[in-house]
């Protein structure tokens, strides 16, 4: 049994970057790899559905423009929720954010067709942390300087809450900073860890189905049961594609409000 | 080796040691996915924010405008057909009350004017009543002259067969009044 198990694929091979095309761009490696290759399908999925949504747009609309103006809608009610109507400055990247998460999320759950180089496997670009720290990382830049920009040296009072009493001056700002360094980390871990989890768990049952088939006619047919979990474990990974996406989303909403009204 | 065990086995701790580890902890991929991250987000980004969301934007704003036009317009509607339907039930008010002033008048009018035919009719009924009742009475009177007459004259006959003597009449009429006295 060990024997077949050390043929089979690991659970975290899936998300080794492989390159498919190496570039390099001034002593930095810069390949082109599945990761890049997803991202773009993703992105170029998105802008299909888009571009659906968009052409011939019309007073009375078609089902993709439907589509289109329900998560145009789902998104810009969710961000003025979170930061009022002036938010809406922000809502270009914060539907983008929406869109490239989910797209790529969901698209990460695509079975793989059998037989393709691991280069072209399925993969999910938000399974890897250093995305995820990066697009958590541009809500905060746009928070700090927007903040700045808006309300000047006055943004610092976001760490200065009002009616704090003056002998605990000292301290509730130092828990402020902690809180608002550990945003961008929760925001990563958060979207990183769920993809990463999933994804691992669906391979491991995939892992316990190959195993016992492999096993013998005895205990064979005991594959029924870990197939059956995959399938209740997938659609979960459908429904935590679109929340990790929405969570991330509304988040940063929620954080980008902080530039908008930094004392609260 | 059970896969339970095999996940233990790539367990971020030692993932970062050694070489077959946690794929997210090879800081070497880094750059390609940062560089490819930023070109492929950005291009999105743009494409949001320059063709796409004013475009579904836009469209959902008209939509919302054409429907509060429509609304404004439908509120205009409904009040002028409001102000027609007033016009008409005024209309029909006057229309009512001309024509029961109209018959009121004729009424009146039809009134007087019976009221002077009867008035008329009477008169003439009275002066032909008081014509027939002097007619009456003069008939009457000289109907009495004449049967005086008649009863002198049978007096007068009934005495010369009784007693062969002519009475002279102012006897007779004396007599006949007295017994018609009596």
């Amino acid at each position: 049994m060990t024997a077949v198990l050390a043929t089979l694929a690991g659970p975290m091979e899936q998300f080794e970057i492989l390159d498919i095309i190496h570039l390099d761009l001034a002593g930095v490696n810069i390949s082109f790899t599945n990761a890049s290759l997803w991202m773009l399908i993703s992105v170029v999925a998105v802008s299909v559905f888009m571009f659906a949504a968009t052409n011939r747009a019309q007073m009375v609309p078609g089902k993709m423009q439907s589509a289109g103006e329900s998560l145009y809608q789902f998104i810009a009610d969710m961000l003025r929720d979170a930061c009022g109507s002036e938010g809406m400055r922000f809502f270009p990247y914060i539907f983008t954010l929406f869109m490239f998460i989910f797209s790529c999320n969901l698209l990460g759950l695509w079975p793989t067709i059998p037989g393709l180089p691991y280069a072209l496997h399925t993969f999910t670009p938000t399974s890897h942390i250093i995305v995820t720290f990066a697009l958590a990382m541009v809500t905060i830049t746009i928070l700090l300087v927007y903040g700045f920009y808006k309300n000047g040296i006055g943004f610092l009072k976001l760490f200065v809450p009002s009616g704090v009493p003056w002998w605990l001056l000292w301290l509730i700002p130092l828990i402020e900073i902690v809180s608002f360094i550990s945003r961008p980390i929760s925001l990563a871990i958060r979207l990183f860890a769920n993809m990463l989890a999933g994804h691992m768990i669906l391979k491991i049952f995939a892992g316990f189905i190959t195993a016992l088939l492999a096993a013998g006619p005895m205990v064979g047919w005991l594959a029924i049961f870990p197939f059956l979990g995959n399938v209740a474990l997938f659609l979960l990974e459908l429904l935590v594609a679109f929340l990790q996406a929405y969570v991330f989303a509304i988040l940063s909403s929620v954080y980008l409000n902080d530039a908008l009204h930094p004392s609260h | 080796m059970t896969p339970i065990l095999m996940i233990m086995a790539f367990a971020p701790g030692e993932a970062a040691e050694s070489s077959g580890g946690l794929p997210q902890m090879d800081v070497s991929t880094y750059p390609s996915q940062l560089f490819w991250l930023a070109l492929t987000f950005g291009i999105l980004y743009w494409l949001m924010d320059r063709v796409f969301l004013p475009k579904l934007g836009g469209i959902i704003e008209e939509r919302r405008n054409r429907i509060a036009d429509d609304y404004d317009k439908a509120a205009e509607f409904k009040r002028e057909a409001g102000e027609a339907e007033e016009a008409y039930r005024k209309a029909l008010a006057d229309a009512r009350a001309k024509a029961a002033s109209i018959a009121a008048e004729t009424r009146a009018s039809l009134d007087e004017e019976i009221a002077g035919m009867q008035a008329d009719m009477d008169e003439t009924l009275n002066q032909q009543i008081a014509a027939a009742e002097a007619r009456i009475a003069q008939m009457q009177t000289a109907a009495e002259a004449k049967v005086r007459e008649a009863a002198i004259e049978t007096t007068k006959a009934v005495v010369q067969v009784l007693i062969d003597e002519q009475p002279d009449d102012a006897a007779v009429k004396n007599a006949i009044e007295a017994a018609q006295a009596s």
